[in-house]
C-alpha cells in the first residue's frame, strides 16, 4: 500500500495503480525465479495462519489465554460455518474452507499495513482461487451424484418448450460463479486501496501547496483514517463472504438444490 | 450462600447458563438459518453484488458465444444469440440472490 505511489507524485497527478505492480524481490535470485511481492506475501499469509494455530494451541490450557482463544475461535467459527451451511457432511470440507478463509483473511488484512502488498487485489490470484473452488465443487458434485448431477441444470416446473433455453441459462449461471466470486473479492480490495492512495495523494499535494490548503489536506487525512477502518471491515467481510459462498456452493454440490 | 437459580442440585450446564445469564454473557440467541445475503446489506454492498452478478453472467455468455463462433466460423451470429441469453442468466442470478425465501 501507499508508499511507492505517494512518492511518485512528483510528476503531477495521482498514480493510484502503480501500487499493484509486481516487482521481483530478493535481487538476482528473485528475478531469475520470478519471485514477486505477491509470492512472498502469500507465503507470509500461510505462515501467519500456521503460526496462529501452532503457537496459539501449544499451551493446550484448560482455560485458554488470548492467543489460544483466538485460535479456538478461528476453528469454531469456520467449523460452524461448514456445519450450518453444508450440513453434517460439511466437516469433510472443513480443512479446505479453513485454509481458504485464513489465506484470504490474512492476505486482505496485511494489505492495510504500510509496506505490505495485498495479493488479493490481483484478479489473477482471486480468479485462481475461484477456479479452484469451482473445480472442487463440480468434482464433488460429480463424485456424489454421478451423471445425476446434470439434473441440476434442469429446473423443475418449466414448460418443455422453454427447457432448452432454461438449461443454457442455468449453465451460464453456473459458470458465472467463477467470475462473480473472483471479481467480488478483487474489486473490493482494489477499490479500497485505490481510494486510500487517492486520498493520500491529496494529502501530499495539498500539504505541499501550503497556506490555506492545509485545511483540505487535514480533511483528506481524516478521510484516510476512516478509510483504513473501513478497509479492516471490508477485508474481514470479503474473506467471510468468499468462505460462505464456497460453503453454499459445496452445499449445492452435496445436496443438489 | 444465596440460592442459585436452577438450585444447587441443578446440573452443571443449568448453573453455568444461569451464571452466564447474570453476567450478560450470552446475549440474544442468534437467529436460526442465518441468511448469508444479510452480511452485505449496505446499499453499496447490494449494488456491487447485483452489478457483479449481472456482468459476470454476461461475460460468460459472450465468451461462450465468441468461442463457438470461432469454432464454427459463424461470427457474429452465435455471439449475438448468447448476449440476450447471458443477460437473462444475469437477471436469474440476481433473482436467486434476492428472491423472497417463501418461494
Amino acid at each position: 500500500m501507499g508508499v511507492a505511489g505517494v512518492a511518485a507524485e512528483g510528476h503531477g497527478g495521482i498514480d493510484a495503480l502503480s501500487q499493484f505492480k509486481l516487482e521481483p524481490v530478493f535481487g538476482q535470485l528473485g528475478e531469475s525465479l520470478h519471485i514477486s511481492q505477491a509470492n512472498v506475501m502469500m507465503t507470509v499469509a500461510s505462515g501467519l495462519t500456521l503460526l496462529l494455530m501452532w503457537v496459539g494451541m501449544s499451551p493446550r490450557a484448560m482455560i485458554p489465554g488470548r492467543l489460544q482463544s483466538a485460535a479456538e475461535m478461528a476453528y469454531e467459527t469456520v467449523m460452524n460455518l461448514c456445519v450450518e451451511q453444508i450440513g453434517e457432511e460439511g466437516k469433510k470440507f472443513f480443512p479446505f474452507v479453513f485454509t481458504l478463509f485464513f489465506f484470504i483473511l490474512f492476505g486482505n488484512l496485511m494489505g492495510v499495513f504500510p509496506l505490505f502488498f495485498t495479493f488479493t487485489s490481483h484478479i489473477a490470484v482471486t480468479l485462481g482461487l475461484s477456479l479452484f473452488v469451482f473445480c472442487l465443487v463440480t468434482f464433488v458434485a460429480l463424485k456424489e451424484h454421478g451423471m445425476h448431477f446434470f439434473s441440476y441444470f434442469v429446473p423443475k416446473g418449466v414448460p418443455v418448450v422453454l427447457l432448452p433455453l432454461m438449461v443454457v441459462i442455468e449453465v451460464i449461471s453456473y459458470l458465472s460463479r467463477i467470475i462473480s466470486l473472483s471479481v467480488r473479492l478483487f474489486a473490493n480490495m482494489m477499490a479500497g486501496h485505490v481510494m486510500l492512495e487517492v486520498f493520500a495523494g491529496f494529502v501530499v499535494m495539498l500539504g505541499m501547496a501550503g497556506g490555506i490548503f492545509f485545511v483540505p489536506a487535514a480533511l483528506s487525512l481524516s478521510v484516510n483514517v476512516v478509510l483504513i477502518g473501513f478497509e479492516l471491515l471490508v477485508a474481514s467481510l470479503q474473506a467471510y463472504v468468499f468462505a460462505i459462498l464456497t460453503c453454499i456452493y459445496l452445499h449445492d454440490a452435496v445436496h443438489l438444490h | 450462600m444465596r440460592e442459585e437459580p436452577g438450585g444447587p442440585d441443578g446440573s452443571f450446564e443449568e448453573r453455568l447458563k444461569a451464571a452466564r445469564g447474570r453476567r450478560g454473557l450470552d446475549g440474544p440467541a442468534k437467529p436460526k438459518g442465518f441468511n448469508p445475503n444479510g452480511i452485505e446489506s449496505s446499499p453499496m454492498g447490494i449494488g456491487l453484488r447485483v452489478g457483479i452478478e449481472l456482468v459476470a453472467a454476461l461475460v460468460v455468455a459472450v465468451a461462450i458465444g465468441y468461442g463457438l463462433d470461432w469454432l464454427f466460423g459463424t461470427r457474429p451470429i452465435l455471439t449475438a444469440v448468447f448476449v440476450p441469453v447471458g443477460g437473462a442468466a444475469g437477471v436469474w442470478n440476481v433473482w436467486r440472490v434476492f428472491a423472497p425465501k417463501s418461494g
